[in-house]
């Protein structure tokens, strides 16, 4: 099912994986889980080898996408299963549930049946029964999917509070890069069942590995342009872009293939509208989103290449406009035929 | 198009026509007409003479009637409750996707499609004291044969037997049905939560069944209280009506004495109890489940 991959979480880390649907993120997660088992390979956990044991037994605890509550027993019991079943004392079991109602709030829900309570507050049973086992490790399983937008954008920062007050680990299964850049510490970015990057969030958007993170991640996705090197040297490179534009990269020269195609990745952000000076190239307007603080511009090159650019909030720019715009180059990627990326040298720090 | 008014009425009155035609003349006439009857001395060949509620007290004294009523009572709880345990078993060891669970699902399924005149043909086979199944196990083995259907005790054993072979099939099919209601994630959940497969089949999949666990009791006692065919074909009643239920009685004062207002009286006593029997299982049941 997966192709090799290796990972190791620190104490107390909040990693999440991203990546399309069919990426194999859930399919590991459920491995960990000990939900579905592996044709080969080894889960440990703080020096304990569990990929042998039943999922009860792992020391783990998972927040299904569409809740798994146990739908003919109250709140309290929901919660207290687990314990029970680990034969907690009873007043232990009372202590640790009354407890986990308050911080999420849902202590006058305590003698309800699931199917009295809205999504939101469900998905906070789902939360209380995973944080009353006291894990060392949380799994979510698509935690916010089944909520509403608004309601989506509350729990999460609310599941960012509550990751200060538990000690353990999380690992959380998204599509959302939203949630994974704002609520991970490292993001475990998948497709086609294989690990493709495994970092922190700005270290992900701001070098990607290869081409299909540089896409996944980012909203609108980073446009590609094919490119052919003009000159360069050890601090850059010189491409041409198929309508002519000469566009200068901070990629140095060494680090490129000698030979194949070249593509010049671009974000959003370092491509603007631009008028008189300081324009690179220009470009028809095919659609423009305007999102308020800023305004998308989808717009196609001389060549008749796509190309994604930002402009202020209040831009005047309409569909069908010529719009002149200024390439940030030394803000681009570079990605090989591979999709290998090839960015600029890391600042010292 | 659009339709209103009568003529919408007469269109939407005929396509249930046909249906509404056989209904009331096939069932609500009949029902009537029995109840009217069961007030009447009634026969084939004559108008029924008007009795009062006489049927009704005839049969609070007649020993015949209370020994049937005695023994379909019997019949259904020596019949409903195994049928039901046993064939929430098959399903629990059924409900799975593998090819041979298909293969015993179909083949525990096969005997209700069998008519109750072949299945007590069957049965008398196996039953038989001088040449059944059991009778030369038991010879075989050194034994004496069983006299299954002639002892006044065991002849209520061998029809409930008969019974639940030949009622495996429906039940079986709706445990299965409710069993597929289960989401796998809620199984996911208990072996996450540590529950042992004892504890996840009492305290998650048999609370998720509870309501195909009414609806089974309910239909089954229904259709024990209506036990006919088997006690008829095996044993017509006897020994000494050891083995007559209720619609045996009924038929047999019908259509062999033709007393039909007091056949009719007693279908009616019989259709009350089992409406009392179904209401009382239903609210005892939904009581429980509270809100």
């Amino acid at each position: 099912m997966l192709d090799d991959l290796s990972l190791t979480l620190e104490a107390r880390e909040f990693i999440a994986f991203l990546g399309p649907s069919g990426s194999g993120k859930s399919t590991l997660l459920r491995i960990i889980a000990g939900l579905e088992s592996a044709d080969a390979g080894e889960v440990w956990l703080e020096g304990r080898r569990i990929d042998g044991l039943a999922p009860g037994d792992r020391g783990v605890s998972m927040v299904f996408q569409h809740y798994a509550l146990y739908p003919h027993m109250t709140v309290r019991e929901n919660m207290a299963f687990g314990l029970k079943n680990a034969r907690v004392p009873r007043d232990e079991i009372q202590t640790r549930v009354d407890a986990a109602a308050k911080v999420l709030e849902i202590e006058e829900h305590l003698d309800k049946k699931p199917g009295q309570l809205s999504g939101g507050q469900r998905q906070r049973v789902a939360i209380g029964r995973a944080i009353v086992k006291q894990p060392k490790l949380f799994l979510l399983d698509e935690p916010l999917s089944n909520l509403d937008a608004a309601l989506r954008m509350r729990t999460r920062v609310e599941l960012a509070q509550l990751r200060q007050k538990v000690d353990a680990a999380v690992i959380m299964v998204t599509h959302d890069q939203a949630e994974a850049m704002t609520l991970a510490d490292r993001i475990v970015v998948m497709n086609d069942r294989t690990i493709q990057q495994v970092g922190p969030p700005m270290e992900i958007y701001e070098r990607p590995a290869n081409a299909f993170v540089a896409q996944f991640v980012g909203s609108p996705a980073m446009t590609l342009i094919p490119a052919q090197i003009v000159a360069g040297d050890g601090h850059l490179v010189i491409l041409k872009l198929g309508d002519g534009t000469v566009v200068e990269t901070a990629v140095p020269r060494a680090d490129l293939p000698a030979q194949g195609e070249l593509r010049l990745g671009l974000r959003p952000e370092s491509v603007r509208v631009s008028v008189g000076k300081g324009v690179t190239t220009r470009a028809t307007v095919e659609l423009v989103e305007r999102l308020g603080e800023r305004t998308l511009v989808y717009a196609r090159l001389a060549d008749g290449q796509r190309i994604t650019a930002e402009d202020e909030g209040h831009s005047r720019v309409k569909i069908g406009d010529e719009i002149g715009i200024r390439i940030d180059g030394r803000a681009g990627h570079i990605f090989g035929a591979d999709g290998a990326s090839h960015h600029a040298r890391a600042r010292p720090a | 198009m659009k339709l209103y008014g009568r003529r919408a009425q007469l269109e939407g009155f005929a396509f249930v026509a046909p249906f509404l035609i056989l209904y009331l003349f096939l069932l609500i006439y009949p029902l009537l007409r029995g109840i009217v009857m069961s007030f009447q001395r009634a026969d084939p060949f004559g108008g029924g003479r008007f009795v009062g509620f006489g049927n009704f007290t005839e049969l609070a004294a007649d020993p015949v009637f209370h020994q049937a009523l005695a023994n379909t009572f019997l019949f259904t709880i020596i019949i409903v409750p195994p049928l039901t345990v046993v064939t929430l078993a098959l399903a629990l060891a059924l409900n799975k996707p593998t090819r041979s669970a298909a293969w015993f699902r179909g083949l525990f399924f096969a005997p209700s499609v069998l008519s109750v005149t072949i299945v007590t043909l069957i049965w008398r086979f196996v039953l038989a004291p001088d040449a059944g199944l059991v009778g030369e196990v038991m010879q075989a083995t050194g034994g004496q044969p069983i006299p299954f259907l002639s002892d006044p005790g065991l002849v209520k054993l061998a029809i409930a037997l008969t019974t639940i072979w030949w009622s495996f099939g429906l039940p079986m099919m709706l445990f299965l049905a409710g069993l597929q209601q289960i989401p796998e994630d809620v199984y996911e959940a208990a072996a996450l939560d540590g529950a042992s497969k004892w504890t996840t089949l009492w305290r998650v999949t048999l609370p998720s069944l509870r309501r195909t666990v009414l609806l089974v009791i309910m239909l089954q006692t229904a259709a024990q209280l209506q036990l006919f065919g088997q006690a008829q074909l095996l044993t017509s009643g006897g020994p000494n009506g050891a083995s007559r239920p209720v619609v045996l009685f009924i038929y047999e004062t019908a259509f062999v004495r033709w007393q039909l207002g007091y056949a009719s009286a007693a279908a009616e006593l019989l259709f009350l109890l089992i409406l009392a029997v179904t209401l009382v299982q239903y609210f005892t049941v939904n009581r429980q489940d509270g809100e």
